[in-house]
């Protein structure tokens, strides 16, 4: 199965000072431990909110609120792609992402993807032209990065 | 804590430390089956203490340090055992060993660096040559996947006694055998690593070949062995036939949802609707074979076969697919790995590429072949190619002599209808 490790956002991840090598370094070895490991199929961090937005739906025309956004403790900072072969084998991962800078409380967390196999025939016939357009910049979105 | 939590972190920890645990238990005491008992010895301690006292900062090195501690101890107790009895003092590799366990900095300087070596060891022992090719692949499952007995007894379709059996006989047939934990000589380097390949491939076909997707253990054994691939990859990194294998089975593995119809009948590749292909796994597929290319080196069989199916990946539809570039690889694969069948999908790519005709004369050289004589897609691929040559009553000939060669019914009524078409 796959899951995917949602990195939550700490008041540091959201002014966008970029952290010091040391933490790249530590996030490096979290890294390549999982790709030694043959589990990791992708991940990317995130810019601050505040270079986002957000697009609500209700009755009408969807509106559009510019970041940044409070509640920071549900705001993504990034996530990972794992292929693991259970819940708790991600979990396993994710309790081993280095504490960034030491102090700061922050939270990952991990959840299943569905998988083509995950869904009835029928959803899936119903949508040949998206799963093909979404996979492949999926695909493109999540080759050659580092973080 | 609540030992339903220290059950489930055991579970996902054997998954991910079990193979490197073991691999340098084993590095240490000479021995699998000794090395796989000590490691469970220590899980078994874990689950014991940490039910207790919860679960320590690192698990991962607190069972690396459990497990290595019962190694020292059983290498003393040789030991002194040995003193007692010197045939058994004679061991050399246990002398050896505990010159560097005796020693914490020696023993730490050991450590450093020797994970990937000792992983290495432990794929290289599991897929050793005096073992049978089920007993390779139940011990690699085991030891290197950190897959139960009951687990690959589902996979296999076997009883769970006689997978426990398999692996037994295994370590007992290495032990008495003699075989050093080591890596192979760099001579033997190829034909140990293409042994090796043999089982990740073999696995995958395993699940590939399981087309009814309810077990859901079946499937998962392709997961299973592109994770092996990977991490193989990872450890190897020069060696391009390891990424030409996880290239290919990538790509094959992009196709599994396209390949059987709603009621399990399979599909044939030209056949597939293209739009159910996975490609994130196509995607994934070539920039592995991608990254087999830029090594340099020859292409091997895997790599081959891999580059003949990102000719099919990369085609949106049929009618693009580039035949003269198949063609030229099934040449290639020929004459790497001279087989019938390969020359025989050759004899499909060069029909494709240029004609009906061209493909029928590679044909008609494979009539006499003896070990095709009972094989069914032979008189089928050849009175496809007379239809399209409109010499109708050979084509029926051949189709008819298909379908009784073959067991599969449906194969059978669609030979039988293309024969009927031919009058």
């Amino acid at each position: 199965m796959r899951c995917m490790l949602l990195m939550k956002a700490t008041p540091e991840s959201e002014t966008g000072v970029m952290p010091g090598p040391e933490i790249f370094a530590a996030m490096d070895e979290f890294n390549g431990t999982m790709i030694k490991a043959g589990v990791m199929l992708g991940g990317e961090g995130l810019f601050p909110s505040s270079a986002g937005a957000r697009v609500h739906f209700g009755t009408g025309k969807p509106v559009v609120v510019d970041g940044p956004f409070a509640e920071t403790k549900e705001l993504l900072a990034g996530y990972w792609i794992l292929q693991v072969k259970s819940l708790e084998e991600a979990i396993e991962w994710a309790s081993r992402c280095p504490g960034c800078d030491g102090d700061t409380e922050f939270q990952i967390e991990v959840r299943r993807i569905y998988d083509l196999a995950d869904f009835p025939q029928e959803a899936i016939d119903a949508i040949p032209n998206e799963r093909e357009w979404l996979a492949q910049q999926q695909a493109q979105n999540t080759s050659g990065n580092t973080l | 804590m609540a030992s339903s939590n220290v059950h489930r972190a055991i579970e996902a920890l054997w998954r991910i430390e079990s193979a490197s645990i073991i691999a340098t238990v084993a590095r240490m005491v000479g021995d699998l089956g000794t090395a796989e008992d000590l490691v469970q010895e220590a899980f078994m301690a874990a689950i014991e203490r940490w039910s207790q006292a919860g679960l320590p900062e690192k698990p991962g090195a607190w069972l690396m340090t459990a497990a290595k501690n019962r190694a020292i101890d059983l290498l003393r107790r040789n030991k002194l055992l040995g003193e007692k009895h010197q045939e058994l003092a004679a061991q050399l590799h246990t002398e050896q060993a505990i010159a560097v366990a005796e020693t914490a900095e020696a023993f730490a300087g050991h450590m450093d660096g020797t994970i990937e070596d000792d992983l290495l060891r432990l794929i290289f022992t599991a897929c050793h040559p005096v073992l049978s090719t089920e007993a390779q692949t139940a011990l690699t499952l085991r030891l290197l996947g950190g897959l139960s007995t009951q687990e690959i007894a589902h996979a296999f379709l076997v009883p769970e006694a006689t997978v426990a059996q398999r692996i037994v006989r295994a370590k007992r047939t290495l032990a008495a055998a003699n075989v050093p934990f080591q890596l192979p000589h760099t001579s033997q380097l190829a034909p140990r690593l293409s042994a090796v390949l043999r089982v990740i491939y073999l696995i995958f076909n395993e699940g590939y070949a399981a087309t009814s997707g309810q077990d859901w253990m079946r499937p998962s054994l392709c997961e299973e062995a592109l994770r092996l691939g990977r991490i193989l990859a990872e450890l190897l990194p020069q060696e391009s036939e390891i990424h030409g294998l996880v290239a290919l089975m990538e790509l094959q593995a992009s196709r599994m949802r396209a390949r059987v119809g709603p009621t399990g009948e399979p599909i044939l590749l030209l056949d597939q609707d293209r739009t159910r292909w996975d490609y994130l796994l196509v995607q994934r597929g070539l920039a592995r074979l991608e990254r087999a290319a830029s090594l340099g080196n020859a292409f091997g069989q895997y790599a081959i076969q891999a580059a003949i199916a990102a000719c099919h990946a990369r085609a949106r539809l049929p009618e693009e697919t580039d035949w003269q570039q198949i063609a030229a690889l099934y040449d290639a694969l020929a004459q790497l790995l001279p087989s019938p069948v390969v020359e025989l999908n050759r004899a499909v790519a060069v029909a494709m590429a240029f004609g009906p005709a061209a493909g029928l004369e590679l044909v008609e050289d494979l009539m006499q072949e003896q070990s095709l004589a009972n094989y069914h897609l032979l008189p089928s691929v050849r009175g496809d190619l007379l239809a399209k040559l409109g010499r109708l009553p050979e084509a029926r000939a051949e189709f008819e002599r298909a379908a009784a060669l073959t067991q599969n019914q449906r194969e059978q009524q669609l030979l039988l209808a293309r024969a009927a078409e031919c009058e």
